[in-house]
């Protein structure tokens, strides 16, 4: 018999609601403990929940799902309580001296939905990707992508493979027969470069997954006093919101993650550019030029009142800023942090330039387990193309091109997988 | 050897049926020390080869070599009868290649009785056996037909297609264990009994034809190797003269006469139950599902050196005896060929090998070992190579010890008894190289040194197989430390023709021999020394240096396996009723208990959501 746990599986810190959720067999009865009744099946009831005492905790919406048709495929209750902190607090207090009940740990639901067969492995990973969800992409990324799309497309691939190796094979272990071909026929070659094709395609596909993962990097570069920072704040500070800044040190970057209409933004602000002698400075600029490169799209911000031509290896989009003070080129970006001026139209152009980069296709590859896979089945694959006359060598490169998909699909080396899968979940989930 | 004559007798372990598993298992037992009893219908019969004369072939030549490199009959003897010897695939890689032979059924005959009857502690008993005796759940012996009892820690089944065994032949069909004999009914009522899973398969043979009868001059010759390649690492010359195999083709009246008679075919008119072989088929099955191609190639093996009989092989059938006379006529060159005896189609009672532990024993009855085609398998070497572990373990269980367990990245042995006891069959199982997936690594030449230490350790192989084994080896690993004492620039490797990268590094003797294109006698040339080394060992060193970049991917990739080989599924995991798991899938899993998460996901039809099932229950019963 499984243990019965509990945790609060909304957001921690204030809210209007915090729901808990009590999955296993204890679940109900730990309800008829806090409210004295249980309500029927998946109807909502508005019950008022006490101590053991008598004491009220508080009013509550409480749902209860009758496994296996639940969440977890056991008996589930939510209590969707008042969200604050003393509420919670004292409900889950509540719960840890009822027996049979214990809290849950990282990934517990998600396991128990996986070993009731509610959720398979792949679902399971889709899932914890919806939960880290920050914006609308990230969001219709953890839907559409993995899950079902990467099931039918690891699937397909594997049966491709199987299908060029099984008339390979036949080459072999029938040679004695007569009648069979010494080697893979070009027809073959041609499915196996058209896979390969594909599977590149998909793992350039992937980078575009990492990006809506990790969000679109835009580098502020420019002279000192260009307005880098004013320009960071003002864009934080605007139809925008600040998912998590995190500071670095002055003479390094500042980063500030934001949702620019959907779109995952990473801002970052660096080191002002320009010649100097002190050591510590000239890493400072070293490393905002080595940020400038490895963005997704790097602005130079031309201040109006001294303006700068980016440095000779600069490659991105000029920008002029206090635009207050001087009025900036036509027809190119201009903003002043001072008055707003400008700003709009620059949030439509990250906005756009990063849409442009991010939408598409879902995404089939979205970890960096898929990733892996991928990339070493796209090895053996062509392995297998330069081994043509070697038939041994060449099906042994598409064996493990096929067991590479099978691990991605679960059906190997299950025990890794599912290690790796659990370590990504927090409680609650 | 003796004759059983006291009412009871005890011994270690029984084995019934004297075909090639039987004799390996009666065999390796003996070998052990284990006083075994091997019991025959007719002792004449022991080493018969009841379909082709050939033994060998692709993944099966493999199983020969293994089965001798544990010091087993097989080999040996067809290194004695072969008259003809063709190394499969030679222009393949070594991996892939099968060593095969033409065989003297006579010959072959003769010395596999000859060398049961020098196997010390075997006693040859002939009888029918007509039932098991069983003390509380574990088998301890069989009963004969005549009354006797024979007692025995572990009993050995080798029964083949005698397990109501019925012989097919156009519209008639009797009761027959195989041409000329009865079958086993009392002893498959028996096993019927126990509850087994058993299950109804067929096999079939062609018609014998009368050599003289054949126009030689108007058929194609395949010839021998003109340096024969033997089975046993015992044998360091084949000294039989070699024959020639003639090659015909099937033409369109060929397929005309069998599509107008294919009612009348046993097969196709629907009086047989039980499941054919994809491979090896019926010359109605090739015709009917492959459609006329070009004509299908049919290969004439003479049966020996004394005998006139020609086996056709690639046209069995259980068509009518006169719609045979027709088939053969229509291919060229046998215009006028005598059928000395119809092929027929057998169909018989085997057990789902799934019923059995990897050691070979039933899991329903303790001390109760299966092998050979009563487990779904075709073929003499398969049947050999499974009656060798069932000899080793039923032994092993009658002395108290654990069994011996092959594994898949060790041996196709392992390969072939992991494929029974967890996928099951649903047509005769056959051995095939594409079935060993760390083929690279398992191949027919090394493996001695993947199977004779290991038998040595437990006993299974004697003093002088021991010997020669450990002679070749130091002579192996002394050749290899020349190769990789010996070293050259691939400066002064252009002096010798050798086209080197040009990075100033020193090439080891050894990494050039791991290059596809440079092979030995290149480098004798650089270093005539060499020539010390005897050419099987230089052929050996050769083979491990041109695949030892691919081992080492294989052995890094067993390794990376290794955590769900580690998971192991206790008995304490109920499949029944498992949530999420489908009723066919927790049966599945109930009959086989694989022991581990690696074995289970080979389980047909598991799918990954269920296999993640398991290995989350089973994680939560080691938590």
């Amino acid at each position: 018999m499984s243990d019965t746990i509990y945790a609060l599986s909304s957001g921690v810190g204030r809210a209007a609601i915090a729901v808990v959720r009590i999955s296993g067999p204890q679940a109900l009865p730990a309800l008829k403990h806090l409210a004295g009744v249980c309500p029927k099946p998946r109807q909502a009831r508005l019950l008022v929940l006490r101590r053991s005492t008598g004491e009220v905790l508080d009013r509550a919406l409480v749902l209860y799902f009758r496994g296996p048709r639940s969440d977890t495929g056991e008996d589930i209750v939510e209590l969707h309580l008042h969200g604050s902190r003393a509420v919670v607090q004292a409900v889950l207090a509540e719960l840890a001296a009822i027996h049979g009940l214990r809290p849950a740990e990282p990934g517990e639901f998600a396991r128990r939905a996986l070993i009731n067969g509610k959720k398979d492995l792949l679902d399971v990973e889709a899932l914890a990707d919806l939960i880290d969800a920050d914006t609308e992409l990230q969001r219709r990324q953890a839907l559409e992508g993995g899950g079902s799309l990467l099931r039918g497309k690891a699937d397909l691939w594997r049966r491709m493979i199987l299908e060029v190796r099984a008339d390979l094979e036949a080459t072999i272990d029938f040679s004695d027969e007569g009648d069979v071909a010494d080697h893979l026929d070009s027809q073959a070659e041609r499915i196996l470069t058209t896979l390969r094709d594909e599977m590149l395609m998909a793992l350039r596909q992937a980078e575009r997954g990492e990006h809506i993962r990790d969000g679109f990097v835009v580098a502020l570069c420019g002279p000192p006093n260009a307005g880098k920072s004013s320009l960071l704040n003002a864009l934080a500070g605007r139809d925008v919101a600040i998912v998590s800044p995190i500071a670095g040190t002055t003479r390094d970057r500042i980063e500030v993650s934001l949702d620019v209409q959907g779109m995952p933004l990473r801002i970052v602000d660096t080191a002002g550019v320009r010649e100097s002698d002190d050591p510590i400075e000239q890493e400072g600029v070293r490393r905002a030029m080595a940020a400038a490169e490895g963005a997704d799209l790097a602005l130079w911000l031309s201040p109006a009142d001294a303006p700068s031509a980016p440095t000779h290896d600069f490659s991105g989009v000029v920008v002029h800023t206090k635009d207050d003070l001087v009025q900036g080129p036509s027809g190119a970006l201009s903003v002043s942090a001072q008055s707003g001026s400008g700003l709009a139209e620059l949030i439509g152009y990250l906005a756009v330039t990063a849409r442009d980069r991010l939408s598409g296709e879902p995404v089939v590859l979205t970890r960096a387990r898929h990733v892996g896979a991928v990339k070493d089945a796209v090895s053996g694959i062509q392995e297998a193309l330069y081994a043509v006359d070697r038939p041994e060598i060449c099906a042994d490169a598409l064996r493990r091109a096929e067991r590479r998909m099978e691990q991605l699909l679960g059906r190997v080396d299950v025990e890794d997988v599912l290690g790796e899968v659990f370590s990504r979940f927090c409680i609650g989930k | 050897m003796f004759h059983v004559k006291q009412s009871q007798t005890q011994f270690d372990v029984i084995v019934v049926g004297g075909g090639h598993a039987g004799v390996e298992a009666a065999g390796a037992a003996a070998r052990l020390g284990a006083k075994t009893a091997l019991i025959t219908f007719d002792r004449a019969n022991l080493g018969m080869m009841s379909c082709n004369p050939a033994i060998g072939g692709l993944g099966k030549g493999h199983l020969v070599r293994e089965v001798d490199a544990l010091d087993g009959y097989m080999g040996r003897c067809a290194d004695i009868a072969g008259i003809q010897f063709r190394l499969l695939n030679r222009k393949k890689g070594a991996a892939v290649q099968g060593p095969r032979a033409q065989i003297d059924r006579a010959l072959y005959r003769t010395a596999v009785q000859e060398a049961v009857l020098e196997t010390e502690n075997l006693t040859l008993v002939e009888g029918e056996v007509s039932d098991l005796v069983v003390a509380g759940a574990r088998v301890a012996g069989v009963r004969l037909a005549d009354g006797m009892e024979l007692l025995a820690g572990s009993v050995v089944l080798t029964t083949g297609t005698f397990l109501k065994g019925v012989i097919h032949l156009g519209d008639k069909n009797w009761p027959a264990g195989r041409q000329g004999e009865k079958p086993s009914n009392l002893l498959a009522e028996r096993l019927g009994a126990l509850d087994l899973p058993l299950g109804r398969l067929k096999t079939g043979t062609p018609p014998r034809l009368d050599g003289r009868s054949i126009d030689w001059s108007a058929v194609g010759l395949q010839e021998g190797d003109a340096s024969p390649e033997a089975f046993s690492f015992l044998t360091s010359r084949i000294r039989n003269k070699q024959v020639t195999c003639g090659v015909t083709r099937t033409t369109d009246s060929t397929h005309d006469v069998v599509r107008r008679n294919v009612g009348r075919s046993a097969m196709y008119s629907g009086s047989i139950s039980g499941r054919g072989p994809r491979y090896c088929p019926s010359i109605e099955d090739k015709i009917m599902r492959f459609g006329d191609r070009d004509g299908h190639q049919i290969f004439l093996e003479p049966e020996g050196y004394q005998s006139s009989l020609i086996y056709p092989n690639g046209i069995s059938t259980s068509l009518p005896a006169e719609v045979q006379e027709d088939v053969v006529h229509s291919l060229p060159g046998l215009e006028r060929v005598r059928i000395v005896q119809p092929g027929y189609a057998i169909e018989y009672d085997f057990v789902d090998p799934r019923a059995l532990d990897p050691s070979l024993e039933l899991k329903a009855m303790p001390g109760l070992f299966l092998a050979g085609q009563i487990n779904g398998t075709t073929g003499y070497e398969e049947a050999a190579a499974q009656g060798i572990v069932a000899g080793i373990n039923a032994t092993r269980k009658a002395g108290g010890q654990e069994p011996v367990i092959f594994d898949r990245s060790q041996s196709y042995i392992g390969v072939m008894i992991d494929d029974l006891v967890t996928r099951g069959v649903t047509e005769p199982y056959r051995m095939f190289t594409s079935r060993a997936e760390y083929r690279l690594t398992l191949r027919s030449d090394n493996s001695d040194r993947r199977l004779t230490a290991l038998g040595h350790s437990i006993g299974v192989v004697g003093a002088r197989r021991a010997e020669v084994f450990s002679r070749r080896e130091k002579n192996i690993r002394r050749g290899r430390e020349m190769l990789e004492e010996r070293t050259l620039s691939p400066t002064q490797g252009d002096r010798f023709g050798l086209e080197l990268k040009k990075d100033g590094a020193m090439r080891r003797g050894w990494d050039l021999l791991a290059y596809a294109d440079i092979d030995f006698s290149a480098l004798l040339k650089i270093w005539p020394e060499l020539n010390d080394i005897n050419p099987s060992v230089r052929s050996a060193l050769e083979t491990d240096a041109k695949y030892s970049v691919y081992e080492e991917r294989q052995r890094r990739e067993i390794e990376q396996s290794r955590k769900d080989r580690d998971v192991v599924l206790g008995e304490a995991l109920i499949y029944d009723g498992m949530a999420g798991l489908s009723v066919e899938i927790a049966q599945k899993l109930t009959l086989i208990r694989p022991r581990t998460l690696d074995q289970a996901s080979r389980i047909e039809g598991m799918t990954p959501a269920a296999l993640a099932l398991v290995a989350a229950h089973a994680r939560r019963n080691r938590a």
